[in-house]
Formats: C-alpha cells, sequence, structure tokens
C-alpha cells in the first residue's frame, strides 16, 4: 500500500552519538502525540534532496511507550546512495520533515518463552526499542551485541544499564566474536531468535541456526541493507506508458514515483515483497539486490523488487 | 470520516424468542447493501475504508445505529450462556489494549455528546452516556476494569471482534468476541491460521481468493483500514447463529413460507473492516451485522430487484454453504414481483 498518510513533523534535536552515528528526533508538527508503535518497527523519511524526493526506511530506537518523539538513529554510509549523506549534512534542528506511520516487519513474537537477540553495529536499533519495549510487559530476554570498538558501539552506557547481565558485548577490535554454535545449542525450548546487522552476520546466524535444528517459526531477521548506488538505466513502463530514467544515486522506485506513478511499498529494503512488479520483456541483466524472491523466481527473470534491485542492458519493460 | 455524528432514538426490538427486531425506514436506507451488479461471485473485494459517505453505515469509522443498546443487550444474553464466546490467548493482551484505544477514540470522535475519552497518561476516563457507563481507569492494568480490555471494551461495541496475531507471513485467529456470527465457532477457530479458518469455504481456494487476500491484508499498516462486505441470510433477526446453538436455529431454516417470507427471512450483511493495531502489531477485524427483512429490502426499488437476480443465479455450491437451499426459492418467488427484467443502475447505493 503506498497511500500512507505521510505525518508532518519538526526535527526537534540532532545528537551525535559517534564519529558515524547521529540521532534524530522527530516530533509532530502540532504537538500532538505520534502513533503509538511496536518494538522493531521503522519509518519512512521522505528527503527532499534538491530535485529529488527519496524515501529511506529507519528502525524506530525510541521507546514504544513513549509517543512525544521518534527517534532514529542513523549511520553515515559514505558508499551510499546518499540519503544518510543527506541527514547527516543537511539535516538540522528545527527543520519540517514528513514521515510515514510506523510499520513492523521485525516484530518480537509474544508467544516466545525468551527472546534471543543477536545485533551487529548500526543493526542494535530496533532492539533498543524491543528491548524498551520488553522491561515494561515482563519476557525474559537477552542481547549479543558486536562492535567494532568501545568507541564505535552505540548505546552501550544505555544497554548496560537496562539489561545489566542480559547484555554480552563484543569487541572487533579485542579479536572478541560471538560463539554462534554455543549461543543457538544451548538455548531453552520456546526461545525466539531476532538478528539484525551486516549480511554477512545474518546469513552466519541463520545459518547456524537452522543447522543446529531452529524451526523457521522462531527466526527472525532484519537487513538493514538498503538500495545501492549503481550504474543508470531506463525502464518503460507498460501500463502507464512511460519510460523512466534511472539515476545513478536513484532507485528504480524512486524514478517511478519521480514519474508520477503511485507504486506499492513498505520496506524499501527488498524485504517485504509489496513492490514485487512483473517483468514483461528484459534484454539485458537483472541485477537482483532483494531478500524476497525464490532462487527460482530469479532464473526465470519474470519479477523485480524496484526497492533495491537495478538492471543492466538494452530494453526493460515492467507491467507499472 | 472526520466530520461527527448524532446518534438516533435507538429501538428495542429483540434478536431472540419474539424477534421483535425492526427497522426504521431510515435504518433500511443507510444498510451497506452488498451487491454491486446482478449476480454474485467471490472476489478480493477488497478496499480502504475511508471516504464515508454521508447518511450510509460507511459515514463513520465504527458505526453506532439504532439498534446499539439491543445488541449489547442479547451479547450479554449470549456471553451469560456461554463465556467461552470471548477468548484471549495469553499473547494477545496487548492486542486488547489496542482494540480498547481503537473503538474509544473512534467512539468518541464521531459522536461526541454520546462517548467520551480523557487521557492523562496512562490515567483514562471514558463516558459512554448510552450505556450509562463511567469508568476511569489504568490504560494498561486489567484490574482497573471488570473485564479484560477486549471483552471490556466489545461488550459496548456493536459486531463481532477478531484479533489477529501476524506471524511468519500469515494470520492467527488468537482472540475475539464472537456472538453475532453466521454460523462459525471462535472456541473452534481460535489458534487457527487463515488458511485453516477459511478451509470449509468453496470456490473461493481454487480461484487463489485467499493468496491474494492475505497478502492484501498483511500489508494493511496504521492510519490505512480496509473493509470489504459478506452476506448471507438468515430466517429471524437471529444475531447469535452460531454452531453451539444450532439446535435451537437450525430448524427454523424450514420455516419459510411464501406467507411468512417478507418477514421471516433476512439479508445478513457483514460489515467487515481491517485495522492494523499500533503497540501489537496485531490486525483487528470487526465483523458488523446488519439484517434487511425481504420486506425492508422491497422499499428499494433497485435492492429488491437486484436481491431477485442475485438469488436466481447464485451458483449451488454457494448457495449450499451458505444455508440457502431450503428457501432460495421461496425468496426468488416472492422477489420476482419487483423485478420487471429493466436494468440497474451501477453500484451498490439506491438510485
Amino acid at each position: 500500500m503506498s497511500n500512507h498518510a505521510a505525518i508532518d513533523v519538526i526535527v526537534s534535536e540532532v545528537v551525535e552519538v559517534n564519529s558515524l552515528i547521529k540521532r534524530f528526533h522527530f516530533k509532530r508538527r502540532d504537538g500532538g502525540h505520534l502513533p503509538a508503535f511496536s518494538g522493531g518497527a521503522h519509518i519512512v523519511i521522505e528527503m527532499q534532496d534538491g530535485e529529488q524526493l527519496r524515501r529511506t526506511p529507519y528502525s524506530l530506537m525510541s521507546s514504544p511507550l513513549d509517543t512525544s518523539d521518534y527517534q532514529c538513529s542513523i549511520r553515515r554510509d559514505d558508499e551510499g546512495r546518499g540519503g544518510s549523506l543527506y541527514m547527516h549534512r543537511e539535516v538540522k534542528p528545527g527543520m519540517a520533515m514528513k514521515i510515514s506511520p510506523p510499520a513492523n516487519l521485525f516484530a518480537l513474537d509474544l508467544r516466545a518463552r525468551k527472546h534471543l537477540m543477536i545485533a551487529g553495529g548500526i543493526g542494535i536499533t530496533p532492539f533498543l526499542a524491543q528491548s524498551s519495549q520488553l522491561e515494561r510487559t515482563g519476557g525474559e530476554y537477552e542481547l549479543h551485541y558486536g562492535v567494532r570498538s568501545a568507541q564505535l558501539g552505540a548505546y552501550l552506557d544505555v544497554l548496560q544499564e537496562r539489561l545489566q547481565h542480559r547484555l554480552h558485548t563484543y569487541y572487533d577490535d579485542q579479536q572478541q566474536s560471538i560463539d554462534f554454535d554455543e549461543l543457538l545449542s544451548t538455548q531453552p525450548a520456546g526461545t525466539h531468535l531476532y538478528v539484525c546487522g551486516p549480511t554477512p552476520m545474518i546469513d552466519k546466524v541463520l545459518n547456524t541456526a537452522r543447522g543446529a535444528g531452529w524451526p523457521e517459526s522462531h527466526i527472525h531477521f532484519e537487513h538493514f541493507a538498503k538500495a545501492s548506488p549503481g550504474e543508470p538505466f531506463t525502464a518503460e513502463l507498460s501500463a502507464s506508458g512511460v519510460t523512466v530514467e534511472v539515476g545513478r544515486e536513484q532507485s528504480l522506485l524512486e524514478a517511478i514515483e519521480a514519474a508520477g506513478i503511485e507504486a506499492p511499498y513498505l520496506c524499501r529494503g527488498g524485504a517485504c515483497g509489496q513492490c514485487e512488479t512483473r517483468v514483461l520483456d528484459c534484454d539485458g541483466e537483472l541485477l537482483h539486490e532483494d531478500h524476497w524472491l525464490e532462487d527460482d523466481e530469479r532464473s526465470a527473470g519474470e519479477k523485480i523488487m524496484p526497492c533495491v534491485s537495478r538492471f543492466k542492458g538494452k530494453r526493460l519493460v515492467l507491467e507499472r | 470520516m472526520g466530520s461527527t455524528a448524532s446518534l438516533p432514538t435507538f429501538k428495542d426490538g429483540t434478536y431472540r424468542d419474539d424477534f421483535s427486531f425492526r427497522n426504521s425506514p431510515e435504518s433500511v436506507l443507510r444498510a451497506p447493501f452488498p451487491f454491486d451488479k446482478d449476480e454474485y461471485m467471490y472476489a478480493v473485494n477488497m478496499e480502504l475504508h475511508k471516504d464515508g459517505r454521508p447518511g450510509t453505515a460507511y459515514e463513520q469509522p465504527i458505526d453506532v445505529d439504532e439498534h446499539y443498546l439491543a445488541e449489547m443487550r442479547d451479547r450479554a444474553l449470549v456471553l451469560d450462556e456461554d463465556p467461552l464466546r470471548c477468548q484471549s490467548l495469553p499473547h494477545m493482551e496487548m492486542a486488547g489494549w489496542d482494540t480498547l484505544e481503537l473503538l474509544m477514540e473512534c467512539k468518541a470522535n464521531s459522536y461526541p455528546d454520546s462517548f467520551s475519552l480523557e487521557r492523562d497518561g496512562d490515567q483514562w476516563h471514558w463516558i459512554n452516556r448510552p450505556m450509562g457507563i463511567d469508568q476511569r481507569f489504568t490504560f494498561g492494568d486489567a484490574t482497573t476494569l471488570p473485564y479484560g480490555p477486549l471483552e471490556y471494551i466489545t461488550r459496548q461495541a456493536q459486531g463481532d471482534f477478531v484479533v489477529l496475531d501476524e506471524r511468519a507471513n500469515n494470520l492467527w485467529m488468537d482472540a475475539g468476541m464472537v456472538t453475532t456470527q453466521a454460523d462459525w465457532s471462535l472456541d473452534f477457530d481460535i489458534g487457527m491460521n487463515f488458511f485453516e479458518w477459511h478451509a470449509p469455504v468453496p470456490l473461493a481456494h481454487e480461484k487463489g481468493i485467499f493468496e491474494r487476500a492475505i497478502k492484501y491484508l498483511l500489508a494493511v499498516q496504521q492510519s490505512n483500514p480496509a473493509r470489504r462486505l459478506n452476506w448471507t441470510m438468515t430466517v429471524n433477526p437471529r444475531l447469535d447463529t452460531s454452531p453451539e446453538n444450532y439446535h435451537q436455529w437450525g430448524p427454523e431454516n424450514t420455516h419459510i413460507t411464501p406467507e411468512n417470507v417478507a418477514d421471516k427471512l433476512f439479508l445478513r450483511i457483514e460489515l467487515q473492516s481491517f485495522w492494523r493495531l499500533p503497540r501489537s502489531n496485531a490486525i483487528l477485524f470487526p465483523i458488523r451485522c446488519y439484517f434487511l427483512s425481504m420486506r425492508d429490502l422491497s422499499t428499494v426499488p433497485k435492492w429488491a430487484k437486484r436481491m431477485h437476480r442475485v438469488l436466481n443465479t447464485l451458483p449451488p455450491e454457494l448457495s449450499s454453504y451458505k444455508g440457502l437451499d431450503n428457501f432460495r426459492g421461496t425468496a426468488v418467488d416472492w422477489l420476482a414481483q419487483f423485478d420487471d427484467g429493466s436494468p440497474t443502475t451501477p453500484g451498490p447505493f439506491p438510485d
């Protein structure tokens, strides 16, 4: 569903968390409360970056119990398409912005006897919200948090105070790493596993868990990978009768939106399946970057996820 | 939506024993007539639940009508006999609070003369004037209410309420208040997923209806509720046509005659809506029932004509699944007098 009723907000605070991460606080422009949400939810921030309208999802890290403001921590990605750079360079307190209502694709399973959380780097943000939620509602949980160094480990102090012995921290610069085999083979029955971090870490956790016999229903993960920049290309939209040029720093979905065409989306990270689009003609190579399509669907070449995936070749026609 | 409304004078009808339920003429005209064409087949007939048409059951997001108090009395009677009509699995407590908040907010916003909600942090004050309720409570603390949050608020809201937990790209019926159902049982379905509880529906699985429907439902997000209509027919205006009470209403299916069909046979319309709940990430699924007798329908020429055609052309599998076989012919015969064969205008609303 794409016609989210956007919420008008003011940037109320920008805090430098460390040399790579800034935290942005948003309040409603009309002074009211923001919608309640559940731990693990994200919002989509609209950024008018010159000519280009970006819509980028970020996890809410603030407490779901406090809807006076929303907080997102954003790591500067110098290699990315520019969303995080825009947030770091251009967004200042007092600025008016638009955000989507929260949506959750990484929710806690409230039936769990225990929640086992594994975070890498900026992947900590959804767990900040979830741990606030669990502190209020009760529920056993523990968090394993891998960081590059004490300096770059965001919110270690907050988490230490909140979780105490349930927080386990691992420092790369001290050659510490999480022993996934040990961790995932010693959990009580009824434990649910949640992992958010860099893709290689997620893959390792998922492989280890599956190998150790974890049921799929108890494994939850969220990639924070976003659309990457790439070579420009052209796409024809058959239903709209429009041809769009996709720029180097633009996603296919953004180019479709820039042409004034409403397309469905939810996560904008290749995970939720909402933007799945049929490929009617393809003379070239689809560069799939999503986590949604199955392998056989990719090789069939009949579908593309325009929020993250790109194209290289002569002609691409989409049913949009 | 956004505009407010005042409630009509409440009617005193009953949904059992002497069946004194009657619609006022205004109540007939505002009903959500479910047929936008002259024939019926399953479809993924979902749309956004907004832009409510003034003067219809769609005007306010949670509709309250002239039968409010009568329906709430009937619900209390059902619950006295069978408390299992309201159930909530342990992990659904938060969804119960979400439901309470949604229904209180909607009613207070839509009908400020009748309902009010004041919030001061977690200290809430709820007033339901039609039912004479004035309740102060602590949001999130069930010990400050006479019932759990789901039961408390759905004893004050027309229609059934099913609460669906979202897990593994599926929806699970893990809580609900179900006393006005068309022959299905919460006690039987609780804990089932979307495909399991729809398993008995004919034809729709083959058409891929449920795969598309669940994709749509999982995408329902906060501030974007959706709705659809469903329908069946019921002998007598009996809200509680449950499997548990089949011995009471089942035999009545054979009681329709040409003499009594106009006032004893009812089109039973379900206005179903779907709301993403904020704190639990669950989906609230209200199923609101509206009754129109065949005589009520005959007061709206387009509806009588269309009802005649829909019943006449209904696929036999659907007629059988909906339990219409005993009286469909009698209804078609009676409605024939209102159908001159002329075309009907598009859409469901009266001309």
